[in-house]
């Protein structure tokens, strides 16, 4: 490759006029700001289609494997169940950390505020066992809001008052988090009848959400969809939902109109926790009914996918959580194929890669140089 | 004739999109002479430099160097060529010292160890000397003085060898003091047998320096002249198209109002702790528009922040109205009725990517008119933003549409139709024609004289002293963060206020 | 002195991964490109190692390998930062969920099998009697002796060379650089490919001479603590030896702890890296308030030359 055409390649936009009439040449086209709505399609097919060659480089057919991972997600009543269970948390997570990125605050430790959620709730659980039902369910989710939220502020006071980038901090909050996690299931917390299963006892009935029919979905669906629904709500029609759009868009001009930047990021941050606490919660007493090793799969890393490919929009969260509560699901369906759950991890990241390749590349235009 | 001409360009046209940039114009200098090209703002003539210097390609046309045709695609190339241009923000990396940012772009001597930098330094400095452009050579650019960065440009056009020097606008941001050091900066260029094209609007400046001068107006080259042949009035019948009229310095002379704004021994830190306003005092009463003065730098910022509650003050007193302001507050200043247009408009005034309605609201959406228990009166405030939008002429698609989309001139109009909107009792207004036409800077003037004519009162700060004179009732210089003079509008002339604005003299404000 | 040895041999061990992991940081972001996937691209070394190794039992041929993926995903990334001028954040982000996942992906059958040998030993039998010295610096493995040179090579290349002098300035003001002739997209690709090389050796690094078994993220959030340290190395190869070395400490002193038969829980003492690396941040930011951090200045801001039409 000739020194020229590689620097066409990587955007030195050098080449034009001398080399002939016939050259085009990439840039950035003003007036297209948003990318049309299939290129989020595209983006899955590719990677999709990268991830095939990992699979196929394990001696499986790809078709085969993404054929049974839909089967497993969606083919079967207990599959669709399966996966909008898993939805609920990402969705919660997803949310949460959806308000953080409107005022570009990167929250990256759902992961940990969920897993903060769920000790505090197991902890009423263990600390207030006889409460019945009406006490111990809200009083669970007071506890996932509070920890879910003080984790989060423990990220926002070092951004606001020390200059802190807020990735580092919430992502080393996770890892406390999950040694904490593993700290109580594995000592103080374990079930004595447990057989040394790093878990909690199981939750008595006043412990655990209701669930919808005889399914395993539970009430944390709606308290998901209730959220989605307050929060689009307030983003369009409050003031403060204003205060966030302005402070989005431009910070600087919201920091002109009188708009205290430090105590948005401090409150946005603990709301951006609590709802992945209440995920949290609603996941060891709505699904699990305990405690224990490993509770999350990552759900809080994935609600960072689902957050980016919604594009922060609620309805567009609320598809991608099912979209991604379905990749987990039939993860873990093609185990039976002798391959690794974590192809549903490896899918996730390929999709938001091509994702954001592609929102970028569908702003491009060709230009003829002339 | 045409082998006289060491640069020419012939027929250039230069289009952005639709609009067109550069209408024919044909240009030539002469080896050894300083040639002026003179136009308003948005003449076209910083188009036409950056297209000798690389930035832009012309969209047809041609140029010649010393009679050979040829292309510049980049400033690379045009370096090559001998062509060296000082940019009007200049293009300096902040970190590397001022020898570092020289030897930039040399490819020679992979090694810079100790030894080597001294060298540089030496070669640096004589060169600085030969021109009598003093500067410390190891000292990193952010320590430097404005005035002192741009001898480092020149100095760093010098070094690379370059025949043509292109200025422009040198002098927007020297004191005229430093000016006058730069004409005979230029002159000793000039003497070496170098050729000096600057860019500027200043009629004063062209008669004092230029050879030869070209006028632009709107994309087009009116006319190249001799200095011997032409005088102040004559180029400016060419830049603007008519005559100036005469300032209209006639004005209704009212009793003073009631002193509004009354601050008193303010001293100010900017960032990294530099003091940017030190012991400042002075009023505003109802009903003034008070011209602020000054070289970029000298606290014009910082007080346009404090006022409106975006700085801290470390000492002093802010009263306004009758009260005290007890904290620096964003949110009491706005109540207090203070209104503040930004010195960048897309930067801190607008939300490029909300539309004209959120970005009206920006100011107001606390107030029980747009917001009640914490909800937006969606309905009204649609309303209201459409009859402000008709009111203030802005040309927008939609209330929808990003406002980043706009024109500068309709994005200015909005957000002064948010600041006047409000009635504010005082508008802290800083550079507001920066970057517009002729039309809608006479649009912005007008809107300020009616504000003053319902009794508000305006703090102008801007580095356009003509705009100054022309509106303001009393004129502040500021040096320092000091205020250097208080004068009258009758007292008011450009020299005075030059030499002020120099630091050339202080006033005896202190005695007051 | 005996613990002091003991300390200094342990921060070396633990703090050369991460060592290798913050200089590759600096290289990409002296460059102006943020570099948040180390924590992916070291995963993605340290399985690369892992497979190569167990399949050719060539130490050589592992580095090899590690580089070549090193770069690959260096070169993704800059393909998105530079090329598509994505936000360099989110792109980062996607790196290190791809490498965690990819890694976990193709390291399912080696996971759980230690790998046989080791990197080789450096012996410098000269140094051995003397006292410390001889002790800390005697038996080191070429990777660290490595990791020693690349501080220095760094270090007088970043300030002392005409590459270095480009560096810095495409990080500082990608616009003047390009201005005064400097490639400055192609030298953010190279700076980044080259970075991310550093960062998979890193991931090789942890896994041949610290922790010789692969275990899906075995990196423990090693990749996000090196991006705390370029911060507390200020973007200079010279600090980052020192306080990889301090976080070396912070790594192990847990452990040495449980040692002497403390009664604290050892989950509680895996925390200290993590809330150390927040606390020093926080102690940074309050002593820096008034200062600029060191960063370069168009530090994730992509660069776009002003379109030439």
């Amino acid at each position: 490759m000739s020194e020229r055409s590689a620097a066409a390649l990587i955007g030195e936009q050098e080449t034009p006029a001398a080399k002939g009439r016939f050259s085009f040449r990439l840039e950035i086209d003003p007036a297209r700001k948003e990318s049309p709505w299939w290129m989020t399609i595209v983006s899955v097919v590719l990677a999709l289609l990268l991830c095939a060659v990992f699979i196929a480089a394990n001696g499986k057919n790809p078709v085969e494997v993404y054929g049974k991972m839909l089967r497993g997600a969606f083919g079967s009543e207990f599959g669709i169940t399966e996966t909008l269970v898993k939805a609920i948390p990402l969705l919660l997570c997803g949310l949460g950390v959806s308000i953080a990125y409107r005022i570009s605050v990167w929250n990256i430790g759902a992961e940990g505020q969920f897993v903060a959620g769920a000790i505090a709730a197991t902890a009423v659980t263990i600390y207030f066992p006889g409460l019945p039902f009406y006490a111990s369910i809200p009083l669970m989710i007071v506890f996932a809001i509070a920890a879910g939220g003080i984790w989060g502020a423990l990220t926002a006071i070092p951004k606001t008052y020390f200059q802190v980038n807020e990735l580092i901090t919430s992502l080393m909050l996770n890892y406390v988090a999950l040694l904490a996690l593993d700290y109580v299931v594995f000592d103080p917390w374990r079930d004595p009848k447990g057989f040394n299963f790093p878990g909690t006892p199981m939750f008595t009935e006043a412990q655990t959400l209701p669930v919808l029919g005889d399914t395993r979905l539970h009430f944390g669906l709606v308290i998901a969809l209730a959220a989605v629904a307050l929060y689009a709500f307030m983003i369009r029609y409050t003031r403060w939902g204003y205060e966030l759009r302005l402070i989005g868009a431009n910070p600087e001009a919201a920091n002109h109109a009188g708009i205290n930047l430090k105590r948005n990021i401090l409150i946005v941050m603990i709301v951006s926790g609590a709802l992945a606490g209440i995920a949290g919660m609603s996941e060891v007493s709505g699904v699990a009914h305990r405690l224990m090793y490993g509770i999350s799969p990552g759900y809080g890393y994935t609600a960072i996918i689902v957050a980016w490919i919604a594009k922060l929009h609620p309805l567009g969260l609320v598809a991608a959580s099912v979209l991604f509560g379905g990749l987990i699901v039939g993860g873990y369906s093609v185990q039976t194929l002798g391959l690794p759950s974590s192809i549903s991890t490896m899918l996730q990241g390929a999709i938001l890669f091509f994702l954001i390749a592609g929102n970028m590349a569908a702003k491009f235009r060709l230009r003829r140089n002339g | 004739m045409a082998e006289t001409y060491s640069l020419e360009m012939k027929r250039i046209v230069k289009r952005f999109g639709s609009v067109l940039a550069s209408d024919h114009v044909d240009f030539a200098c002469k080896p050894g002479e300083i040639h002026a090209l003179l136009g308003e703002n948005g003449a076209g003539k910083s188009t036409i430099m950056c297209m000798l210097s690389g930035v832009y390609r012309p969209t047809s046309g041609e140029i010649y160097i010393h009679g050979q045709k040829v292309r510049i695609r980049s400033p690379k190339e045009a370096a090559r060529l001998g062509i060296g241009m000082v940019f009007q923000n200049f293009r300096l990396v902040q970190t590397l010292t001022a020898a570092e940012n020289i030897v930039l772009g040399e490819k020679s001597a992979f090694w810079r160890g100790p030894n080597w930098m001294r060298r540089k330094q030496e070669e640096i400095a004589a060169i600085a000397e030969r021109f009598g452009l003093a500067f410390p050579v190891d000292r990193p650019i952010w320590q430097l003085s404005v005035g002192e960065q741009q001898r480092v440009e020149i100095v760093k056009t010098l070094y690379r060898g370059a025949e043509f020097i292109i200025l422009d606008e040198p002098t927007s941001v020297l004191t005229p003091g430093e000016a006058e050091q730069l004409f005979a900066t230029l002159a000793q260029m000039k003497a070496e047998g170098k050729t000096v094209i600057l860019t500027t609007h200043k009629l004063k400046e062209v008669m004092a320096v230029a050879d030869r001068i070209s006028v632009m107006r709107k994309g087009r080259m009116m006319q190249t002249i001799d200095r011997a042949d032409t005088n102040e009035k004559a180029l400016a019948r060419l830049m603007v198209g008519k005559d100036i009229a005469p300032v209209a310095r006639q004005r209704d002379r009212r009793p003073r109002g009631d002193v509004l704004l009354d601050v008193r021994h303010l001293d100010v830190y900017a960032e990294h702790g530099r003091k940017a306003l030190d012991d400042l005092s002075f009023q505003v009463r109802a009903g003034e528009i008070v011209g602020v003065a000054g070289v970029a730098g000298n606290g014009q910022k910082e007080l346009a922040e404090v006022l409106s509650g975006l700085l801290p003050w470390k000492k002093g007193s802010i009263v306004f109205n009758g009260k005290e302001f007890k904290t620096a507050s964003v949110r009491a200043a706005i109540e207090a009725g203070i209104s503040h247009v930004p010195e960048n408009r897309m930067k801190s005034g607008l939300a490029g990517s909300l539309g004209a309605v959120d970005n009206l609201l920006a100011k107001t959406y606390r107030s029980p008119e747009r917001s009640k228990y914490g909800f937006l009166l969606t309905g009204s405030n649609r309303r209201w933003s459409q009859q402000l939008v008709e009111r203030f002429d802005v040309k927008t698609p939609s209330l929808d549409t990003p406002v980043g989309q706009l024109s500068g001139g309709n994005q200015q109009k909005l957000l002064l139709a948010r600041e006047i909107d409000r009635q504010p009792l005082l508008m802290v207004a800083v550079h507001p024609t920066q970057g517009l036409d002729v039309g809608a800077a006479e649009g912005v003037h007008r809107l300020l004289n009616e504000l003053r004519g319902a009794s508000k009162s305006v703090l102008l700060i801007s580095e356009d002293l003509d705009e100054i004179m022309q509106l303001s009732d009393r004129i502040l210089v500021l040096y320092n963060g000091r205020i250097a003079a208080e004068i009258g509008r009758e007292e008011a002339d450009r020299e005075t206020i030059g030499m002020y604005m120099a630091g050339l003299q202080r006033a005896k404000e202190e005695a007051v | 002195m005996e613990w002091f040895i003991q300390l200094a041999v342990a921060a070396i061990a633990s703090g050369t991964p991460l060592l290798f992991a913050t200089l590759g940081g600096i290289l990409n972001e002296r460059s102006g490109i943020i570099q948040l996937g180390a924590e992916g691209i070291m995963l993605m070394g340290a399985v690369t190692a892992c497979m190569t190794y167990l399949h050719t039992g060539s130490f050589i041929a592992s580095l090899l390998a590690v580089a070549g993926v090193g770069a690959a995903l260096g070169l993704l990334h800059a393909f998105m930062c530079v090329t598509l001028r994505t936000n360099q954040v989110v792109s980062g982000l996607a790196m290190t969920l791809f490498g965690s996942g990819l890694s976990a992906y193709l390291g399912k059958s080696v996971a759980g099998t230690p790998i046989p040998g080791s990197v080789p030993k450096l012996d410098l039998p000269f140094l051995e009697p003397l006292p410390v010295i001889g002790d800390i610096f005697a038996r080191l493995d070429v990777l660290t002796w490595f990791s020693f040179a690349l501080v220095i090579v760094l270090h007088l290349l970043i300030h002392r060379t005409s590459w270095g002098l480009h560096l810095r300035a495409i990080g500082d003001n990608p616009a003047t650089a390009d201005v005064m002739g400097i490639r400055v997209q192609l030298l953010k690709y190279g700076y980044t490919v080259a970075g991310s090389m550093l960062i998979g050796l890193a991931g090789a690094d942890l896994l041949l001479a610290y922790s010789p078994t692969w275990i899906e993220g075995m990196t423990a959030g090693r990749g996000w603590i090196a991006v705390a340290l370029i911060i507390f190395a200020r973007w200079n190869p010279l600090r980052a030896l020192f306080c990889a070395y301090f976080f070396g400490v912070m790594d192990t002193i847990g452990f040495k702890i449980q040692l002497i038969g403390s009664s604290i829980p050892s989950y509680f003492l895996k925390m200290i890296p993590y809330v150390v690396t927040i606390l020093v941040l926080m102690y940074l930011g309050w002593r820096n308030r008034n200062k600029p951090t060191g960063a370069p200045e168009a530090l994730g801001i992509p660069y776009i030359r002003e379109q030439r039409f």
